[in-house]
């Protein structure tokens, strides 16, 4: 069993199947201890499935996920419950339970997980909004929140154990500047301030590149290429410059595959 | 707090559940409260014994004393054999009490009514009534009537 | 469009033959991992009542007023049906043996596959486009035993309980209708119906007949949600699905139902 202290998760030769669809072939990944990293690629290239492997959602057809010096696909029921005290994650839609107002949303992992006393869990709850400025909202119904607001309830919810790892998933999609700018920053400072370990997957290339410390960039199944942001923007590698740099045609073409455009015009159909 | 409420709401639902069970055993079925153990064996043979039911009144001067339980062809005698449970405070039946198979109202079902006789011998538990009436088929009816018409005319 | 050959309509067919297997089973899975599964939640017995709440009481206004109205109008048939043969006293016992052996039964599912039904399918698939099911799972709560069993549980439990009500009411309706209206003799309205009503045959088979009923709608209303793609079409697809199956499942085991418990076999 490999503690390897500086790295938190580590994806080794990790290969994932759907149906007969291969996302991923033998993939290794290493998510560095106390840093944020960054997963980037196009759309559908299987960041969010990355995710899942790493918060043991989904198992791994072939390969090992090493969390915490734990291999995930192999922990009993009840170890995974506890492994799953130090992982947070944050979902595209915060994905708040909807009958419960603030408070009970950032108090649940407390009560599944803890047998503290209710003056506890308040004393919990209301730091963990305060983190997050939200701590006047405590009594609100989820759908009285705005977008924004609900993300960053959900945020308190997912460090509400104080987890060492936390994961998110699109943090940056939908977001106006201003909720944008907030989230960014609340990140890197929950990163800093409590030394945990942060993944961010993403494909908002300036948010996610300006709070990275490493980046992943994955596609067709594969790791294209790794490293700082600046390595990364220095790249020669095709495919993660089409990335980096927007181009909308390259090894990504524009074109969807079709006939012969003169033939299709000149009414061969 | 909303939670009373939800609580009241669902206790309130289960009583009338319930509620709706009782009634519909004593109001709607006419469930009565007594033990089968109240209640002794009785036979009776009969020739027809065309649509009786098993769970049929058994009855003596209109009023219900037991029910039909079971009904059986006799090998024997090629006689349909009624079982009845009668209750047991009716205990005085005498043994050459006849037994017929009636209809209720026009349309109605069959039940067993019972008529008493003279003797001073009683029937008890397992005991065979041994005179008995058949139920009426409409066909024997109907011939009959005929058969009696057809001699009125030939006389 | 292209058109499909023949090879390939075939090849369609045995997959869509396949699929549907498949549903099965992982509806059976997931059916027995709600139930049965290991891992049972602290407060379930809170989360069943805040669910029967929701599935139970709230179907109770459709419930009654449909009883009522149903019952009202059996007896007004009934009568005019009876008056014919001069038996307009059994109405009584027409209008109780049809509510408690079938209409009670069958329409109070009906009734509550569509809202109750819908309503569960379409709460569920929402929690699941919202990722709040992953959310739980993240979390270390099993979906299924929280969210997923103590609505399947409050299913089983209200159906029967709401045909019950159904029946009590339509009597009552029916009993209204016949008596104060029709001018039925009180003492024969109820007297016919007792001595015709069995306890065992008829109100015990239609309580049997709603909670098979209860099983099968809420399976299949838990399971269409659980089970839908994540999408607004998804939802409204797999809520239309669960109406139509659960009638048509309820309307066919009726029939087998009734074949075996009022069949002469």
């Amino acid at each position: 069993m490999s503690a390897d202290n500086a790295y938190a998760i580590e994806l080794k030769g990790v290969s994932f199947k759907r149906g007969t669809r291969s996302i991923f072939e033998n993939i290794d990944i290493r998510i560095p201890r106390g840093k944020v990293t960054g997963i980037m690629g196009p759309s559908g290239s299987g960041k969010t499935t990355l995710l899942r492997l790493m918060g043991a959602q989904l198992r791994p057809s072939a390969g090992q996920v090493w969390v915490n010096g734990q291999n995930l696909p192999e922990l009993s029921r009840s170890d995974l419950f506890d492994a799953r005290k130090h992982m947070g994650v944050l979902f595209q839609s915060g994905a708040l339970f909807t009958d419960l107002d603030v408070f009970e949303n950032v108090a649940f992992p407390l009560r599944v997980h803890t047998q503290l006393p209710e003056e506890m869990i308040r004393d919990i709850v209301l730091l963990k909004l305060q983190a997050v400025g939200l701590r006047g909202a405590f009594e609100l119904m989820p759908d009285e929140l705005s977008g924004g607001m609900k993300r960053r309830v959900a945020l308190a919810r997912a460090i509400a154990l104080d987890p060492q790892i936390l994961m998110y998933d699109e943090p940056f999609v939908g977001q106006d500047p201003i909720a944008m700018g907030v989230l960014v920053r609340l990140i890197k400072l929950l990163n800093d301030a409590l030394g945990i370990t942060s993944v961010v997957v993403s494909h908002d290339l300036d948010e996610t590149a300006s709070i990275a410390d490493y980046l992943y960039v994955v596609g067709d199944g594969q790791v294209l290429g790794q490293g700082t942001p600046e390595e990364l923007m220095g790249s020669d590698n095709p495919r993660i410059r089409q990335f980096m740099t927007g181009d909308p045609d390259g090894p990504v073409p524009f074109h969807y595959p079709a006939a012969d455009y003169r033939e299709d015009l000149l009414g061969k159909r | 707090m909303q939670n009373r409420t939800i609580e009241t709401g669902v206790g309130l639902f289960l009583l009338a559940g319930i509620l709706a069970l009782l009634l519909l055993a004593l109001r709607v079925s006419g469930l009565s409260a007594s033990a089968a153990t109240d209640s002794y064996k009785l036979y009776a043979n009969f020739d027809n014994i065309a649509g009786l039911t098993v769970r049929a009144k058994v009855s003596m001067a209109g009023v219900t004393i037991g029910r039909v339980t079971a009904i059986d062809l006799d090998r024997d005698t090629f006689t349909g054999r009624v079982t009845m449970e009668v209750q047991k405070k009716v205990d005085n039946l005498p043994i050459d009490s006849t037994a017929s198979i009636l209809t209720a109202g026009l349309l109605g079902e069959k039940y067993v009514g019972i008529s008493v006789g003279g003797d001073d011998g009683l029937l008890k538990d397992g005991s065979t009534i041994h005179d008995t009436q058949s139920s009426l088929v409409l066909e024997d009816l109907i011939g009959k009537f005929l058969l009696n018409t057809v001699s009125k005319d030939a006389k | 469009m292209r058109k499909k050959s023949l090879m390939e309509r075939i090849r369609l067919l045995g997959r869509s033959a396949i699929d549907i297997v498949a549903v099965f089973g992982r509806s059976g899975i997931f059916l027995v991992h709600a139930l049965f599964g290991r891992g049972g939640i602290s407060g379930g017995f809170q989360l069943l009542v805040k669910q029967l709440y929701s599935v139970g009481v709230m179907s109770l206004a459709i419930i009654v007023v449909s009883g009522m109205f149903i019952g009202m109008v059996l007896s007004l048939q009934g009568f005019s049906i009876l008056a014919n043969y001069g038996s307009e006293q059994a109405v009584g016992q027409m209008v109780a043996l049809t509510l408690l052996r079938e209409l009670g039964p069958v329409v109070t599912a009906l009734l509550f596959a569509g809202r109750a039904g819908s309503a569960l399918t379409a709460e569920i698939g929402n929690m699941k486009s919202t990722e709040q099911l992953s959310s739980l799972e993240m979390i270390g709560v099993d979906p299924l035993k929280y969210i997923i069993a103590p609505r399947l549980w409050a299913g089983f439990i209200s159906l029967p309980l709401l045909a019950m009500i159904f029946s009590v009411v339509g009597i009552w309706g029916g009993s209204w209708v016949a008596i104060d209206w029709l001018g039925v003799y009180e003492g024969s309205f109820w007297a016919n119906m007792q001595n015709s009503v069995s306890f065992s045959d008829d109100v015990i088979n239609g309580v049997i007949k709603s909670v098979v009923f209860a099983f099968v709608v809420t399976w299949i209303a838990v399971f269409q949600g659980y089970d839908c793609e994540p999408t607004s079409e998804g939802i409204s697809r797999a809520t239309t699905k669960t109406v139509v199956y659960a009638s048509l499942a309820v309307l066919g085991l009726d029939f087998i139902l009734t074949a075996l418990m009022f069949g002469d076999f």
